[in-house]
């Protein structure tokens, strides 16, 4: 059940020299790394360690003081949400993100729609846009097939997070950035959760970058992990390395 | 569609067919009225109730559509033409107009919007080699089509059912597209909407000016309608009405504009009878439903009943067991 996808050299995300200054506050401070495809990368820290700040650099969301950002080779500067998400990047929020009044195959198949032919095939096309199979397979991926046509925000705070990941899925990107996807999630939710992850990540070689409080979660999710504190990067190394690494137990993990 | 719907929707239809069958000029006149103004709010709805963004702008839309109109059909050229241009126009002024107005949003936009129909209601009053001015257009023939004449009432509203069926239809299309969940999704979700791809301003701006479209085709059916128009029937407060038309029905409701509509042109007529205080009622009575019910009246019929019969959720996890 643990095993994940093959990783190759090729690196899908790099991260060059970011540094993102608030005011006097610099919360990201000249942080590079880069992610190979197939690979799932957790980004750690204790609260105020720039993960947030990092993710939303990553995503176009915040512009980096220095530094940039390149997915596949093209830099991501400047691009929009919506272009990023046609660049083949998933994303999942903290808060919960769904459409509460729609559906969840109707949450799943707009996920997908927007990177389905041309705006005037959208309109004059199929209402579901070809979507329906699809959607139900990844649906049913979540075990979510019950709740097939309930209107999302009913559903549970874990399922709601399970809707969002297969949304951020539903595109077929190439990475996916999961922004605290344990966040308030029960025990069996989360095992879950956990347990389909690794496994679309070995179906798909899909890249995942998590942010993540929950260590348990992490470790047992993760192939390599970057530790940050006040905006550096403090280790990098596999769930053991970093489990006794004297510099995270000090700053993070606590004696 | 659940079942029932069909069947609700022929019905519908059929009534439509036989409304103004042994009514009086004045009822046929009203229910025309209402048609074409039943198009116009489905349009502002599509920008309002699903894109989510305020327009004051629907009756200037209407004005452009029935200014084409008139002068076309004045200078020989057939209404179907005209309607035609009138629809395109209108299309293009929103895309103009939603273009830069669209960056600011929500109540920005209903002041740029404001600001539009304003600006038309002075061109059109002082244009007046154009337009006629305070004086407006008269003389304005209805439609001959294949040897059919609409001028009579009767044959009006039945060329009027058909213009407000295909408008409908197009709309009902519009909607159940995947361009109608996107709408759904940018009034839920915008943030979340947009990191799954979908480019929130070419989509919005498009709500925006098929809307206006809209209310360039109601224009196009006002001027064969009242065979005479004036800058002040365009003027804000119509925008206004129609505002209202698309809120008290229920905005985001398919079939609330038009709900909406038969109350803002029918109410007054029915409190006639109360004279000089029938405005204090009317108001009075809008502001009761929207405290009672934001949804307007379909919310409102919806309310009552979930109140009625209350649907039953089974708890699903439960019968799924521990799987989740």
């Amino acid at each position: 059940m643990n095993m994940r996808a093959d990783t190759t050299n090729a690196p899908i995300l790099s991260v060059r020299n970011i540094s993102k200054q608030f005011g006097g506050i610099r919360a990201v401070n000249g942080v590079s790394f880069d992610v190979r495809k197939g690979e799932i990368l957790g980004l750690i820290g204790p609260n105020g360690s720039g993960k947030s700040t990092l993710f939303n650099c990553i995503l176009g969301q915040l512009k980096p003081t220095e530094g940039h950002c390149e997915i596949n080779g093209r830099s991501t500067d400047g691009v929009r949400p919506a272009d990023l998400s046609l660049m083949g990047v998933g994303r999942t929020f903290q808060q919960l993100s769904v459409f509460p009044k729609m559906s969840v195959l109707d949450n799943v198949i707009l996920a997908g729609q927007e990177h389905q032919g041309s705006m005037l095939s959208r309109l004059l096309g199929k209402p579901d846009a070809g979507l329906t199979e699809k959607a139900e397979q990844l649906i049913e991926f979540f075990r979510l097939t019950p709740y097939r046509d309930t209107p999302a925000g009913s559903l549970s705070y874990g399922q709601q997070k399970l809707v969002d990941a297969a949304m951020a899925f539903m595109a077929g990107p190439g990475i996916v950035l999961l922004d605290e996807p344990a966040g308030g999630v029960n025990l069996t939710m989360l095992g879950h959760l956990k347990e389909r992850l690794i496994t679309y990540n070995r179906e798909h070689g899909t890249t995942f970058v998590v942010i993540e409080h929950n260590m348990e979660f992490v470790m047992s999710l993760c192939t390599r992990i970057i530790v940050l504190a006040q905006g550096e990067i403090i280790a990098e190394g596999t769930p053991d390395e970093i489990r006794s690494n004297q510099m995270v137990i000090d700053a993070y993990l606590g004696g | 569609m659940t079942r029932y719907q069909p069947i609700l929707i022929a019905l519908g239809i059929a009534a439509l067919l036989f409304a103004p069958i042994g009514q009086g000029n004045y009822i046929i006149y009203t229910l025309c009225s209402w048609l074409l103004f039943s198009i116009a709010a489905m349009g502002l709805n599509l920008t309002l109730g699903y894109a989510g963004q305020v327009s004051l702008a629907q009756a200037g839309f209407m004005g452009i559509g029935a200014y084409i109109t008139a002068l076309m059909t004045l200078n020989g050229i057939h209404w179907s033409v005209a309607a035609l241009i009138s629809i395109l126009s209108s299309f293009a002024v929103g895309l103009l107009l939603g273009y830069p107005a669209l960056r600011v949003q929500h109540h920005f936009l209903a002041f740029v919007t404001l600001a539009f129909n304003t600006l038309l209601f002075l061109v059109l009053r002082n244009e007046e080699e154009i337009t006629g001015g305070s004086f407006g257009l008269v003389g304005m023939e209805r439609p001959t089509f294949f040897g059919i004449s609409t001028d009579s009432n009767l044959a009006f509203y039945y060329f009027s059912l058909v213009c407000f069926l295909l408008a409908a239809a197009a709309m009902w299309w519009i909607l159940r597209s995947p361009w109608g969940r996107a709408f759904k999704a940018l009034r839920e979700n915008p943030i979340r909407a947009e990191s799954l791809g979908l480019k929130i301003r070419r989509q919005t701006l498009l709500a925006f000016a098929i809307g206006s479209a809209f209310g360039g085709l109601a224009g196009a059916l006002q001027t064969p309608l009242v065979q005479f128009i004036e800058p002040s029937s365009f003027a804000l407060i119509h925008s206004l009405k129609l505002l209202l038309m698309v809120v008290v029905g229920g905005s985001g409701f398919f079939f609330g504009p038009m709900l909406g509509a038969a109350v803002v042109i029918l109410l007054p007529e029915m409190l006639r009878f109360t004279e000089g205080y029938y405005l204090i009622i009317y108001s009075a009575l809008v502001i009761v439903l929207m405290v009672y019910s934001p949804n307007g009246l379909i919310g409102l019929g919806q309310k009552l009943a979930e109140k009625i019969k209350p649907r039953q959720e089974a708890r699903r996890d439960l019968k799924e067991g521990v799987q989740l």
